[in-house]
């Protein structure tokens, strides 16, 4: 058993875990944030994505034990982040999957939502081509990755104040403004700019 | 779920520290570089260490610079993502910079190290499994068994060489630099790779790689690698190419190097090829003529065997297929040395 001082979302957390464990296991298992997800367990699927000094890595091959002194960020930490910058709701990132429809089981998502935050902090406006890149270790069995990647392409649109264009699932007529005034929405924590 | 067996962890901050670790604690002890190759094994029960020696808090094993010959030296612990990206391989050595950034995905390449992938373990679709899914089978000679699934009868392990690095680094020729306790060698990473999967590198318990050294190229030097996969992302080589070409200020062919990967223990270079390309400009038709005499020997000399997942006949009918594309891709990219 060791001690670990880890960073967590920002808060600096003392906890215990044998050598062998995982980072994933330790945030599960012992913290209880159990956004990150337990997929494969062994580096295929991309569902157990956190950000370790802001870079995505996979937190069921990271030993707990070289987490030491490291900031850790899991999907838990997005909306208290968002917060601290004086802002309301959840992440843009998380908004917008909310809005284009980007999950179905949602498995992937904590993943697939820190893996696009991370790049979306290096690039404020990353090419369709490098969100495929950066998403490119994140697996999803439900939504066929369109509205996955539309969704970036959303909350890049948002940030940058301009019209996003439509999603695959819209035509040209059908607006997400139209279908909210419609009301058929369902309301979501962030009013649109 | 599958967890880990227990071990203890250690994480030196200096290399003598580690090889003093590492030879205290003798055949008990594994290095862990990023752990993208170890701990997926260890979860298989593939190994069975008392202790890890973590080389992640030693600054001096990280970091890609310029050689004073002109040519680059690669830290072990310089994470792949660096190595693809960086400016100074992608010209110095386009085909190890593309094989780097073919690596497995995103995360994977952030976290494992080029150390770890020319020491990655040879693979086998038998072997890189669950106890519990090995022991349905009775096991294989790699590991807890005596049976070969592969090679009916087989007496040696053909489990695949499968790291994307080493046979970019087989056509750069590069060497490898090993400290231990009881002090250092070099070996050229041609004499490195044995053809025996249980064990396909000459590494002696307690030894680290502490750097890769790539020697300088000529001005003409052209390099691509080619990988084939089921995805773009995420997935082994099912076959690797990598295509070195070194060419006059007239992009006449002077000297050539093909090196092929993911067919069994040991990445396997092409003969002939330098023969059947040199003379050949490229851009025109004596090129792609002698681009198609290697892909036809290449087909000839590889076997690709049922050792990784693919069907091994459509395996070796991409043989000649990826040798054409990867030369065209080596051929037709701007000369990055000039
Ligand atoms: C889903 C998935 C997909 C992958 N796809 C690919 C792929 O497409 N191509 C590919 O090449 N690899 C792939 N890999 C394997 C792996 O991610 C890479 O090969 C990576 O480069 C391994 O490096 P590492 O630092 O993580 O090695 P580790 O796992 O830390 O180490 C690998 C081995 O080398 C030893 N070792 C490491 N560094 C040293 C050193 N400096 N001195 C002495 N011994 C050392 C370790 O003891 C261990 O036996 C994949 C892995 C996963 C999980
Ligand atoms: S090649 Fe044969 S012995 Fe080697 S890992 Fe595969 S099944 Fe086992
Ligand atoms: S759970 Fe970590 S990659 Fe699948
Ligand atoms: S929404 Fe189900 S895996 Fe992506």
């Amino acid at each position: 058993m060791a001690a670990l001082n880890l960073t967590i979302n920002g808060d600096r957390l003392e906890t215990a875990a044998p050598d062998h464990w995982t980072l994933l296991e330790v945030l599960r298992y012992r913290l209880g944030l159990t956004g990150s997800k337990q997929g494969c367990d062994k580096g295929d699927c991309g569902a157990c994505t956190v950000l370790l000094d802001g870079q995505p890595v996979l937190a069921c091959l990271t030993l707990a034990g070289l987490a030491q002194g490291r900031a850790v960020t899991t999907i838990e930490g997005l909306m208290p982040a968002h917060a601290r910058e004086g802002k309301s709701g959840a992440d843009p990132v998380q908004d917008a999957f909310d809005r284009c429809g980007a999950l179905q089981c949602g498995f992937c998502q904590p993943g697939m939502i820190l893996s696009a935050r991370a790049l979306l902090n290096a690039n404020a406006h990353p090419t369709r081509a490098q969100i495929r890149a950066a998403l490119a270790g994140n697996l999803c069995r439900c939504t066929g990755y369109t509205q996955i990647v539309e969704a970036v392409e959303y909350a890049v649109a948002v940030a940058a104040g301009v019209e996003p264009a439509p999603r695959a699932w819209e035509t040209p007529r059908a607006r997400l403004t139209d279908i909210e005034e419609q009301g058929t929405r369902r309301p979501s924590g962030q009013a649109r700019p | 779920m599958l967890r880990l067996p227990a071990f203890a962890l250690e994480r030196p901050r200096t290399l003598r520290a580690a090889l003093e670790l590492l030879a205290e604690n003798g055949q008990s002890a594994m290095v862990v570089a990023g752990g993208t190759d170890l701990l997926p094994n260890l979860k298989h029960e593939l190994f069975d260490p008392k202790l890890l020696v973590s080389l992640a808090e030693i600054d001096e094993l990280r970091g890609l610079c310029a050689s004073a010959e002109g040519g680059l030296e690669i830290g072990a612990m310089t994470p792949l993502a660096d190595v693809a990206t960086s400016e100074l391989a992608r010209t110095r050595a386009p085909a190890l910079a593309q094989a780097c950034g073919l690596v497995a995905g995103p995360q994977l390449r952030t976290m494992g190290t080029l150390g770890g992938n020319v020491l990655l373990d040879t693979r086998c679709q038998w072997y890189n499994q669950t106890y519990f899914w090995r022991s349905a089978l009775g096991f294989c000679l790699k590991k807890d068994g005596s049976a070969c699934h592969v090679v009916a009868g087989g007496k040696k392990c053909v489990a695949a060489a499968s790291n994307d690095s080493a046979p970019a680094l087989m056509s750069l020729g590069a060497v490898l630099h090993f400290e231990s306790a009881s002090g250092a060698r070099e070996v050229a990473i041609d004499e490195f790779f044995t053809g025996d999967g249980i064990q396909n590198k000459k590494i002696a318990p307690g030894e680290i790689l502490t750097c890769v050294r790539i020697p300088p190229m000529p001005a003409g030097h052209r390099g691509a690698y080619g990988k084939l996969r089921d995805r773009g992302s995420i997935d082994f080589p099912l076959l690797g190419v990598a295509v070195r070409l070194d060419c006059s200020s007239k992009d006449v062919v002077e000297n050539a190097d093909l090196v092929l990967t993911a067919l069994a223990a040991q990445p396997k270079r092409v003969k002939r090829a330098s023969e059947t390309l040199a003379g050949t400009k490229l851009g025109t038709p004596a090129f792609d003529e002698a681009a198609e005499k290697v892909a036809e020997l290449a087909y000839q000399q590889c076997r690709p065997l049922a050792n990784i997942p693919g069907d091994a006949n459509w395996r070796h009918e991409m043989v000649p297929v990826w040798v054409r594309r990867t030369l065209a891709a080596a051929a037709t990219e701007p000369n990055v040395t000039t």
